[in-house]
């Protein structure tokens, strides 16, 4: 089982801020994730903005990376506080 | 060398925290200290309060590597970055961020350094609690340009 995190606007599309459930055996690589994604929540391509950025265990990766059983990934939209 | 990070939904007391801080110094002649403070004005409507959104230990774990940036950087005796999360009113202080020289130039721009990095780097995620709603809000394109002055020059 995986936690999936969706931050800042990224949960308005959701309509929840995580879940925690089985990644499907398709989803091997990052990139998977955003298409993945895109479908579940019919997201109009929010998941696929080049901004948008995904974490695994809490760390940034690229879409390239290979997923391995992850505890936990992350859907981090553009960042800033202050 | 003092330094002080915290990332808390606890209130900041400006006032408290600048005491705090300058009790800690020894040598330094130059104090710098940055309050943001949430505004009313929205783009279209009234601000009644932000929400802020972290990722621990990522929010931290950036933080502490800018620290270590301007810390490199300037020969500070101190440093301190306060920052808060969850519900924020209106007038109520979001960030708090010090910086203690031997000279005032390298306090303010090591203050001004760190202020960019929160702005458009550090792992937050803010949304505007509006009369008219409520809306997610990311760094303008200003942010970004402020905090590409930092790789532009290494020495000012």
């Amino acid at each position: 089982m995986t936690d999936i995190l969706y931050f800042g606007r990224l949960s308005d599309v959701t309509g929840k801020p995580s879940e925690n459930i089985e990644l499907p055996s398709d989803v091997s690589h990052a990139r998977d994730l955003r298409t993945w994604a895109e479908a579940r929540f019919e997201a109009e391509g929010v998941f696929l903005e080049p901004t948008v950025r995904i974490a695994v265990n809490g760390e940034i990766v690229d879409d390239a990376h290979p997923l391995a059983n992850p505890n936990e990934i992350a859907f981090m939209p553009p960042v800033g506080g202050g | 060398m003092s330094v002080h990070v915290n990332i808390s939904d606890q209130a900041i007391s400006t006032p408290e925290l600048l005491k705090d801080f300058e009790s800690r110094l020894t040598s330094s002649g130059g104090v710098v200290s940055f309050s943001g403070v949430v505004r009313p004005d929205g783009k279209d409507s009234r601000v009644l309060g932000l929400f802020l959104q972290s990722y621990s230990p990522m929010t931290e774990n950036g933080i502490e590597t800018a620290v270590g940036q301007a810390l490199n950087r300037w020969p500070l005796e101190a440093l301190a970055v306060h920052h808060r999360t969850g519900e924020i009113r209106t007038g109520e202080t979001i960030v708090f961020v010090a910086t203690a020289s031997k000279h005032r130039r390298a306090a303010f721009e090591a203050a001004d350094f760190l202020m960019d990095y929160l702005k458009t780097e550090a792992v937050f995620w803010k949304k505007e609690i509006t009369e008219a709603g409520d809306f997610w809000i990311e760094p303008r394109e200003q942010d970004y340009q402020d905090n590409q002055r930092w790789q532009q020059s290494e020495t000012n």
